[in-house]
């Protein structure tokens, strides 16, 4: 798996290059805000159409990251689904598709602000999930430690020489791990943006994804 | 004229000013000095590229019938007609209607257009040389083949500009098998141009040609009304600026653009018209028929890229039929005076280009189905045989037609699951109709070809209504921030914020501007003019050009050596702590950005870490990390094919050429009755369906249409087969210790494409590390 290994709160946790975090020891994978269904929800509300297979551009991302690792629990942090009606108004193949990853795996399904209340897929809905001494949930509370998040569809652009480069970013530090959004349309929100600089401490790290997933300051 | 007035189609060929628009006309006027008070409903359409041109020969023919005392009743009916004049010319139709092709369009898409043009006798396609190279000639072709059905008896009349090729032209024209004969005028005596000889040398780059705004105040004071010719919007723009700067006199000088809003353009077309005006910056806007009066002088600023245009430019001086048109060629840069001096002596040669056109492209196909299906329902057979007798579409199978009837009935195999692009269905007695009526308000809102950049209108902030001053692309109004200045319609004006689709700005005056590059159309050096100019470099010496140039090619050839003909010339050298490689192809600026794109992915596979390239018509430069040693290896034809095949998956330009076929073809709606999409929008989802057909339907006609794209257009890879058959094997690479005075200013060329790849990962883990290690953090 190309990854970068970091430690947090006595763990070994791994910020994939494709923006989903895996945890070896026990066999989970988290992806966070994959907004699927938004080119239906944008056509259902009557905003310029986007087309349709970006829910399969999705699905066959988290396929390859399950193949690769060979997880045997999934955690989706939350704006899995763009809306409630997004859920219904799937194509039976893609409902078909999701049950068939969910196959011989734990699946829990977080409630984020898109998604709130359950919804009609198979697999655990929680508002937020405990597992050792890790919390999960949707959006960051600045109160609690030992917390894994998702929300800001956190990214980076680093200044290199002759050019700068974007990426969607993991922002790491002792207290919260923040995912980034692993969705296909999903825009992301700078590191530098305040929101993020008040939540994360000065000495956090952003990891950026891509070929090779690489950690740098968190730019502020 | 008058005599061949019954031939089923016919084409007049004579040089600007030649008084054709009239001669076009004859037949009508004739006919309907007789028989106007019996006529019910259209008798003779008129069809120009160009609203302002339908709006001026209405003008134009007013006077002799009102003369004649004719009533005759005309009227013109563009996307500029008041939606109340529209309907009343639906309900009751002036005699003489003077359109443009997707007015036309629109016309044929409503269920009363067989009523509408009942009477039809004749249509005069005007400036067809304009409409004829491009997708907005085929639609009005096809809308003429529908035209034909509902009115057996319409003749065709095209008139043309000086042309290389007149009869493709007329094959275009035809009702197939119908023949079209061509009347050729009296050409006329040879124009004088000649090529500024300016104090000051032009500069190393760029095409502005301010260098030469002196000469030009000189050249306005001595001549009653000059036009001023710019390739591009933000040339004229900034060169209008500074010449206003230097018009110590006060001189009324103008400017005209597409860019300009509507009531500006207007303003200046009346005043020069009234001729109040000495000179006119101006951009193709001004490139066909509009009547200026008294033109004395045409500069075109900037090497003109194509002789064809160049003759036609200069063919606005002096619309007198019997005197020599004056122009004068201002290059904007060294390299310019070369290709200056090419195009020159091409136009005293009458050695005119262009470039055979293709079978008629399938989007602007579908788009007819489809427009056809607002009008009512039709039969698949009936349809099949009415546009094979369009002169584009003559040679098109069934099985290409019915590719293109399924696609407008279900979108394609890969997207017939979804419902928004299921539009037809067959009923049962076999005709086909849309499958919902309400579709055909969409299929309207989105008729036409023309793929203008996303554009975005640019008020006045806190005036009422806000006026508008013009139109800038989005991609430039992405890069403004609040308080940033650029020039429009003349003046500079301050970025105040983006509100909705409107980008607001407020006065500001004496500050210099951030450069506008709201870029307009960019030509490539067509392939004669660029063959000519090799032939020129051949010569041993160069004694018609300026010292200043013809000792930097005697340099040159000194250092390195000069490109030819028959082999291609590539240097490598180091520079700046980087490794740079120039290909001098000469195959015109997007055939050469084609080339850098796969270069550059050849390259990266070789690892030679390419990080960017930019391109000029003759000549691409790439930099990266690694030297290049060996040339063979990325210009083989193979490399190069299996270069645009694989790298067909992936590129932007590609996404774009896509994007245009797509949009034209119905697949994506520009505009919808809820509100019109932007750029960025259409991009973002247009993006996406690339990459999900090319997944997963790779044969989709619309893949199909945009492979046959690449070949011209922006991608242009027949020009590279063109530059590969031309040098076969013989490729002269060579190492050099420093930049050659030809290279150097390639250096100073704006619109520099990065490489993302293997040089970009390298980039980001130095930067990446050498961070880390600031902070103390390296393991």
């Amino acid at each position: 798996m190309n990854g970068h290994d970091f430690t947090f709160a006595d763990t070994t946790l791994t910020a994939l290059g494709s923006g989903a975090l895996y945890w070896r020891a026990q066999e989970l994978i988290c992806v966070s805000d994959l907004h699927l269904g938004k080119s239906e929800r944008r056509a259902r509300l009557g905003d310029a159409t986007l087309p349709p297979y970006e829910t399969q551009d999705t699905l066959s991302r988290i396929e390859a990251d399950l193949h690769r690792s060979g997880a045997k629990t999934v955690i989706c942090l939350g704006d899995s689904f763009d809306d409630a009606a997004a859920v219904d108004a799937m194509p039976e193949q893609t409902k078909i598709w999701i049950t068939q990853l969910q196959a011989g795996r734990r699946w829990i399904w977080i409630e984020g602000n898109h998604d709130p209340g359950p919804i009609n897929l198979g697999g655990t809905h929680l508002a937020e999930f405990k597992i050792d001494n890790l919390a999960f949930r949707h959006i960051a509370d600045p109160h609690q430690k030992n917390e894994i998040s998702g929300h800001y569809h956190p990214k980076v652009t680093l200044a290199t020489k002759g050019r700068s480069i974007t990426r969607r970013a993991f922002l790491i530090d002792a207290c919260r791990v923040i995912l980034p959004a692993f969705g296909t349309y999903t825009g992301g929100l700078r590191s530098s943006h305040a929101a993020l600089q008040s939540l994360m401490r000065p000495d956090a790290l952003a990891v950026m994804t891509g070929p090779t997933p690489r950690p740098v300051p968190m730019p502020r | 004229m008058l005599a061949r007035s019954d031939d089923p189609a016919l084409l007049l060929i004579a040089p600007t000013g030649g008084g054709k628009t009239l001669a076009g006309f004859l037949p009508t006027l004739v006919d309907l000095a007789t028989t106007s008070r019996d006529h019910d409903g259209i008798h003779t359409l008129y069809i120009s590229p160009l609203k302002a041109l339908a709006a001026d020969i209405k003008r134009n023919l007013r006077t002799p019938v009102d003369e004649m005392g004719l009533p005759i009743r005309i009227d013109d009916r563009t996307g500029d007609t008041p939606a109340s004049r529209k309907k009343r010319q639906r309900a009751d139709p002036p005699h003489i209607l003077l359109t443009t092709p997707e007015s036309l369009a629109l016309l044929t898409s409503y269920e009363d257009a067989p009523r509408m043009f009942a009477g039809l006798k004749r249509v005069v396609v005007d400036e067809i040389h304009a409409l004829a190279d491009s997708k907005r000639g085929d639609q009005l072709i096809l809308a003429l083949s529908r035209l034909q059905v509902l009115c057996p008896d319409m003749r065709r009349v095209g008139l043309s500009a000086t042309v290389e090729d007149p009869s493709a032209m007329a094959r275009t024209l035809a009702c197939h098998p119908d023949p079209c004969e061509i009347l050729v005028a009296d050409p006329g005596p040879a124009p004088d141009i000649t090529m500024l000889d300016a104090v000051e040398p032009p500069p190393w780059a760029g095409g502005g040609g301010a260098y030469a705004i002196p000469a030009v105040m000189a050249q306005i004071r001595q001549h009653t009304t000059t036009l001023i010719f710019h390739n591009t919007r933000a040339q004229a723009e900034i060169f209008f600026h500074n010449l206003w700067l230097a018009n110590s006199e006060g001189l009324p000088i103008g400017i005209h653009h597409g860019s300009l809003d509507r009531q500006q353009r207007e303003r200046v077309e009346a005043a020069m018209q009234r001729g109040e005006l000495r000179a006119i910056i101006c951009t193709g806007s001004l490139d066909l028929g509009i009547d200026w009066g008294d033109v004395d002088l045409v500069i075109q600023v900037g090497a003109p890229k194509n002789v064809k245009r160049l003759v036609q430019r200069i063919g606005r001086a002096n619309h007198r039929y019997n005197a020599p048109s004056k122009a004068i060629l201002i290059p904007a840069n060294r390299f310019e005076v070369v290709e200056c001096h090419a195009a020159l002596q091409a136009a005293k040669d009458h050695d005119l280009d262009g470039d055979s056109r293709g079978p008629g492209p399938r989007d602007v196909l579908c788009q007819h189905i489809l427009i056809r299906a607002c009008a009512g329902p039709f039969d698949a057979d009936q349809l099949y045989r009415e546009v094979t007798t369009a002169g584009p579409y003559t040679a098109l199978t069934r099985a290409e037609y019915d590719d293109c009837l399924t696609f407008c009935a279900t979108g394609g195999y890969a997207l017939r699951a979804y419902d928004q692009w299921q539009r037809l269905l067959q009923r049962p007695d076999g005709q086909w109709q849309l499958r919902d009526p309400r579709a055909a308000q969409l299929i309207r809102m989105n008729i036409g070809t023309i793929q203008d950049s996303d554009k975005l209108k640019v008020r006045l902030r806190r005036t009422r209504g806000g006026k508008p001053l013009g139109e800038v692309e989005e991609g430039f109004a992405a890069s403004l921030t609040p308080g940033d200045t650029f020039l429009i319609g003349g003046q500079i004006v301050r970025y105040e914020g983006l509100r909705e689709m409107t980008v607001e700005v407020s006065r500001e005056r004496g500050r210099k501007p951030k450069v506008a590059v709201f870029s307009g159309t960019k030509f490539a050096t067509s392939t004669q003019l660029s063959h000519r100019i090799l032939r020129l470099l051949a010569q041993d010496d160069w004694p018609d050009l300026p010292d200043h140039t013809r000792d930097w090619l005697r340099l040159q050839r000194d250092i390195s050596q000069l490109p030819q003909a028959g082999q291609l010339l590539i240097e490598s050298f180091p520079h700046n702590k980087q490794e740079h490689v120039v290909i001098y192809g000469f195959a015109g600026r997007n055939a050469q950005q084609t080339l850098g794109l796969i270069l550059t992915k050849r390259m990266e596979e070789l690892g030679l870490d390419p990080l960017g390239f930019v391109s000029t018509d003759y000549a691409t430069l790439i930099w990266g990390l690694e030297p290049l040693n060996d040339a063979a290896p990325l210009f083989t034809p193979a490399a190069l094919r299996e270069g645009l095949d694989s790298w067909l998956t992936g590129n932007t330009l590609m996404k774009r050429t896509f994007r245009a076929s797509a949009t034209i073809a119905g697949l994506i709606n520009r505009n919808s009755p809820q509100a019109r999409k932007s750029g960025r929008q259409a991009t973002f989802s247009s993006d996406i369906l690339y990459d999900t057909l090319v997944k997963y339907d790779p044969d989709h006609l619309l893949l199909q249409v945009t492979r046959e794209e690449a070949m011209r257009g922006l991608i242009d890879f027949g020009r590279i087969e063109e530059m590969v058959a031309r040098v076969e094997n013989r490729i002269e690479l060579r190492r050099l210790p420093r930049v050659t005075p030809l290279a150097a200013p390639l250096f100073l060329e704006a619109g520099r494409t990065p490489v993302d790849g293997t040089a970009q990962e390298r980039l980001l883990a130095e930067e990446t590390e050498r961070l880390m290690q600031a902070a103390g953090l390296t393991s």
